[in-house]
């Protein structure tokens, strides 16, 4: 069965996205992606969407999830490069995903996490 | 019936005849549009009018909407078409089928001679013919308008949909006019287009001319707002008047975690720092304007007003 590459980078691990997502895969990525997440004590994950320009509710509801999982593992989620298309389509059906980071480019998601994670870091220290 | 019908045959069989005076009469009229249309013109469409009417007459039906009509209704469609876009009048489009009349009448008097009954019976039954399509060319009229009524419409909504780049980063939507569902539509892609095309991180969406705001309205704006953000970039609205501000509360709006602002000066400056920018005077004011002018804002704000 095809996967969807998980690369890492530094702290972050990328997910680029270029097949059309079916069901099955979309579970099979947000599993890989959570176990990736442990075993690479990743920081952030950066999910680049601009090659979809179809999403579904299914995939929508996954791109919420596999946030809301990688939170509780402590790595922010950020998806990038959304598609004009999809974002009408995503709101049309009213998933607005509300605890997903958002930014135009793989290069604007990455100084998002950082200031993310510069700003945890400090809250990190005031705490201990 | 068959007899009259016979009569009209008949009439319509002498086409050069009718043909002259039916032309004759239209160019005398005191409405021709010498300017719009010429005499060569009507010519050569009576001259195809006549032999279909001829045809038409034929078949003996009296329903315009019928088979056997097509071509009749498909000359009026092509002259009336015409018309609509050449900026004729309703009268003057009818007058095109009614100015028939006087030049059947005529033949059919002097075809049917001192027979009253026939003349009457022939001469009413024209009338009928010509009124039903006159009626006919005053519908496809009115389509015709309505045309280039939706194709206007279709224009403006184009234009009057612009998406300006205020700075390096940041975009500005002012919206002029009523939003409906149609409008938003265009709005949302030019704008998550134009984001894209910039790589713009700050959106504002300016207000200042939409005269109303209902719920719908405040609904159409929060999606785009949400579709924004879904794409990583971020919307401020901006220009909402204080009528404006009490109508969104009144009515229950909840523009939530939407940056709102009063101004596009106020929405700018926001814009500015959150890219790290400010805005600095670098010489000092000139003495032309009053002091506390130049204290409510940086020469920059007043410009984007």
């Amino acid at each position: 069965m095809e996967r969807i590459p998980i690369l890492k980078m530094g702290d972050y691990l990328l997910v680029s996205i270029q097949v059309d997502m079916h069901d099955r895969l979309a579970m099979a990525l947000q599993d890989d992606l959570t176990s990736r997440i442990v075993s690479a004590h990743a920081k952030g994950v950066l999910i680049d969407i601009s090659a979809l320009d179809m999403v579904d509710s299914f995939i929508g509801r996954m791109l919420g999830d596999i946030a809301a999982v990688s939170r509780v593992l402590d790595a922010e989620t950020v998806v990038v490069g959304m598609r004009p298309a999809v974002a009408i389509t995503l709101v049309e059906l009213g998933l607005s995903l509300p605890g997903v980071c958002t930014a135009l480019d793989i290069e604007r998601g990455i100084a998002l996490l950082r200031t993310r994670m510069y700003a945890r870091g400090h809250d990190d220290a005031g705490s201990a | 019936m068959a007899k009259e019908g016979n009569l009209l045959n008949e009439v319509l069989q002498d086409e050069n005849a009718v043909l002259q005076n039916w032309v004759q009469g239209q160019v005398s009229a005191p409405g021709f549009r010498s300017d719009r249309t010429s005499r060569e013109e009507l010519t050569e469409q009576a001259r195809r009018f006549v032999p279909l009417l001829a045809d038409a007459v034929k078949s003996e039906t009296a329903d315009v909407h019928a088979p056997a009509w097509s071509g009749v209704r498909q000359m009026l469609d092509e002259v009336s078409y015409e018309r609509a876009r050449q900026g004729f009048s309703p009268s003057e489009t009818a007058l095109f089928v009614l100015s028939l009349k006087q030049p059947l009448f005529e033949r059919i008097r002097s075809t049917a001679g001192k027979d009253p009954d026939r003349v009457l019976a022939a001469t009413w039954e024209v009338n009928a013919m010509l009124d039903k399509l006159g009626l006919y060319t005053m519908e496809v009229f009115q389509r015709g308008r309505e045309g280039v009524i939706i194709r206007q419409q279709q224009e403006l909504l184009e234009l009057s949909t612009p998406v300006v780049t205020l700075w390096d980063g940041v975009l500005a939507l002012p919206i002029i006019g009523t939003l409906d569902s149609a409008r938003t539509q265009v709005v949302m892609e030019s704008l998550l287009q134009r984001i894209v095309d910039t790589g713009a991180a700050i959106a504002i969406i300016d207000i200042t001319g939409v005269p109303t705001v209902d719920t719908l309205t405040a609904q159409h704006l929060l999606k785009t707002v949400e579709a924004a953000r879904l794409m990583g970039a971020e919307c401020i609205i901006s220009g909402i008047r204080p009528q404006i501000a009490q109508t969104i509360v009144h009515l229950g709006v909840d523009l939530g975690s939407v940056i709102t602002k009063a101004t596009l000066a106020d929405a700018f400056a926001i814009a500015m720092k959150r890219l790290g920018l400010a805005v600095t005077r670098v010489q000092a004011p000139s003495r032309r304007r009053a002091p506390d002018d130049l204290e409510s804002g940086s020469p920059s704000d007043r410009n984007e007003r």
